[in-house]
């Protein structure tokens, strides 16, 4: 009697164990559907953190200067300041002040711009004291002639763009990501896609491969030197752009970042235009 | 003028010496230029062409970011015309910077407006003339400019205690009416004449949509009707007259995709003709045409003046098409064309500018004018029917 009890108590323990195995496999690999993401979610999720990173900066300054190279060489150069603010559940305003070649010394832009709308754009022209409001749909315009559209230089707010994670890779040495991201504004972007290298550690843009309407490889981004501020917000010294169908390049050296300098609103409005020095 | 330059020294000099030495800057320009004219001048003493050069520095100097001082004086000395030889203070004024206002006193430049070819609504500066009939260059007005940021706009209060008069060709130049403009002898309806304190307020707010801006001035006119006389020499000359006016004016923008919309319009009470006019349009441009970098801006606006045949200005009844084509190339190389299209046939304007950079310090400019079918109803454009020209700027920038 007891005997067979206990047969019936293995029996029923090894069924439970079993179905609690066959239940705990079923759901472990339900569990892991339901939470794998898409590509196009981790992208967006990849995107997010980076921008989360940097979230906190308040307001910049830095000194930039533009190195413009045609296909024989012939180099040409800009002096620029830029600043910029961070701004609250909207896109981050900018000014651009140009301090070199003289003709446009004192020339600036300021960009208000948007996650959404379209960007608020104007332009001060010093020698006539003229604060003009320009089209801000031209965005794959190039930027003082230099191989950088606006769109590649304006504040990389997460709303511009669809995303999707390709693949991990190392480039440079270090684990990145690699994702693709697609404008959101198609009518006006000069892109297609662009394919990003994010390294998994800071998430920091190292390359960005540009892709015209038609899909050709366009122009290839690469950022270095980076450095660190504050503790806590990444900062490339170098961009280097090359188009690929000109030969033409363009290289961008930051120096003296400082973060924090107490910046405001009315740093960024039409009446700042007109005392930049 | 010596008196000027010993203040301005004295003043560099001192506060350079007691206040620690920020930021001293000194930039600017010379350009030399020639003007070539189509034909032969239509009047007595003209000379045919005329060339010239110009210097125009700017010093700068700031303690901290609160103070700054700016002086940006002009010369051009002419061949041919000795009322285009002429000196001018552009700048000379203090900036205070207090949080959020600012105030600037001494010699300024305001600029109001929104339209490409009629600057209608601006006024606070007096044209040099002589300069370019454009009417874009303009002489320095002393001023007491408090600028002062709202939530709700922008609020300017302007005391302008100094009257400049236009200027004007002399007997020897070229864009000019038969009789010579005698600037040495303007007549004022004020009888504070040219020390008449002139006033000015100005609301302006910027939105998502567009930029908007009114203001009212209460003064003298900076545009002077003209009183034939004969001056010493028994010559035929218009003198200048400046009335005293009230205005209101506004100026407006919509931003929406490629399109920029424009308007300009202002209402003037004096005691001889008070009048309206309005001037507005819109500029699409088309950006990276044939997937070059070209961006191409097509202009058209209108230009209306009520005081039709006896406006100071040409623009009564017009329509203005314009073309704009910007390169973006490292040389800055920019071309405008526009055509001045009068509605009642009294005589058009065909009009180009270019620009590009040739070296980081050296800039070409190239202007034309072309005056056609003018008619004696517009009195300023009949005047000029035989001086179509080219003008040629080298400019050298330090």
């Amino acid at each position: 009697m007891d005997k067979k009890m206990n047969q019936i108590h293995t029996r029923s323990i090894l069924f439970i164990a079993t179905l609690i195995f066959i239940l705990a496999i079923t759901f472990l690999h339900m569990s892991d559907h339901a939470l794998a993401e898409t590509p196009e979610q981790k992208g967006l999720a990849i995107a997010t953190e980076a921008d989360q990173r940097d979230t906190g900066y308040k307001d910049s300054i830095a000194d930039m200067l533009m190195i413009l190279k045609n296909s024989h060489g012939q180099e040409s150069r800009r002096k620029i300041r830029f600043r910029s603010l961070e701004v609250e559940d909207d896109g981050d305003k900018s000014l651009t002040i140009f301090d070199s070649p003289k003709d446009i010394k004192g020339t600036a832009f300021l960009n208000h711009t948007h996650k959404v709308d379209d960007d608020d754009q104007w332009l001060y022209l010093p020698a006539l004291k003229r604060v003009k409001r320009i089209s801000s749909r031209n965005k794959s315009g190039s930027f003082m002639g230099s191989e950088f559209s606006y769109e590649d230089i304006a504040s990389q707010e997460i709303e511009h763009y669809t995303y999707k994670l390709l693949r991990d890779e190392e480039y440079e040495g270090m684990d990145c990501f690699v994702t693709e991201r697609y404008p959101v504004d198609i009518k006006n972007s000069g892109y297609r896609r662009q394919v990003a290298w994010i390294d998994k550690e800071e998430y920091r843009t190292l390359k960005i491969e540009y892709y015209d309407r038609k899909d050709t490889h366009l122009k290839t981004l690469t950022m270095s030197g980076y450095q660190q501020y504050e503790e806590k917000f990444w900062r490339a010294s170098e961009m280097h752009m090359v188009n690929l169908q000109t030969g033409k390049s363009t290289l961008l050296q930051f120096s003296n970042y400082k973060f924090k300098v107490g910046l405001s609103d009315d740093d960024f409005n039409k009446n700042s235009l007109k005392r930049v020095k | 003028m010596k008196t000027i330059a010993s203040i301005i020294f004295v003043l560099f000099s001192s506060l350079a010496l007691t206040a620690p030495l920020m930021a001293f800057e000194i930039n600017g320009h010379v350009s030399a230029e020639g003007r070539l004219f189509a034909h032969d001048p239509l009047y007595p003493d003209q000379e045919k062409n005329n060339a010239s050069i110009a210097l125009e520095p700017e010093f700068y100097h700031a303690w901290d970011v609160d103070y700054s001082l700016i002086f940006i004086p002009f010369l051009r000395i002419d061949n041919s015309d000795s009322e285009r030889t002429h000196f001018d203070i552009r700048e000379l004024n203090i900036l205070l910077l207090g949080n959020p206002w600012e105030l600037r006193i001494g010699i300024g430049k305001v600029f109001w407006g929104v339209t490409e070819f009629v600057h209608l609504v601006d006024i606070i500066n007096q044209t040099d003339l002589v300069e370019d009939i454009e009417g874009e260059d303009k002489l320095g007005q002393p001023m007491v400019h408090l600028s002062a940021p709202t939530d709700w706009g922008v609020l300017d209060f302007f005391v302008l205690p100094y009257f400049r008069e236009r200027t004007f060709p002399g007997r020897d130049g070229r864009l000019r009416p038969e009789d010579v403009i005698d600037t040495d002898n303007p007549l004022y309806e004020s009888g504070a004449e040219e020390n008449h304190v002139d006033f000015a307020f100005r609301y302006s707010q910027i939105f998502d949509f567009g930029d908007i801006g009114m203001y009212y001035f209460k003064g003298t006119s900076r545009d002077p009707l003209f009183s034939p006389s004969v001056n010493s020499n028994g010559q035929t000359v218009l003198l200048p007259y400046y009335q005293q006016i009230d205005q209101v004016g506004t100026d407006l923008q919509m931003v929406s995709g490629n399109w920029l919309w424009k308007l300009e319009a202002l209402y003037q009470d004096n005691e001889i003709k008070s009048y309206y006019a309005a001037t507005g349009g819109f500029e699409y441009t088309f950006i990276g045409i044939g997937d070059s970098m070209i961006d191409l801006g097509i202009i058209t606006e209108f230009a209306y003046d009520g005081r039709g045949d006896e406006a100071t200005t040409s623009f009564e009844n017009d329509l203005l098409l314009g073309l704009r084509l910007g390169l973006n190339d490292t040389a800055g190389t920019e071309l405008l064309a526009s055509l001045s299209y009068d509605l009642d046939n009294k005589g058009n304007v065909f009009r180009f500018e270019t620009s590009r950079r040739i070296t980081d310090n050296i800039k070409v400019f190239l202007e034309g004018w072309v005056f056609f079918d003018t008619t004696p109803e517009d009195f300023l454009l009949y005047s000029i029917r035989e001086d179509d020209f080219i003008r040629l700027q080298l400019f050298y920038y330090f």
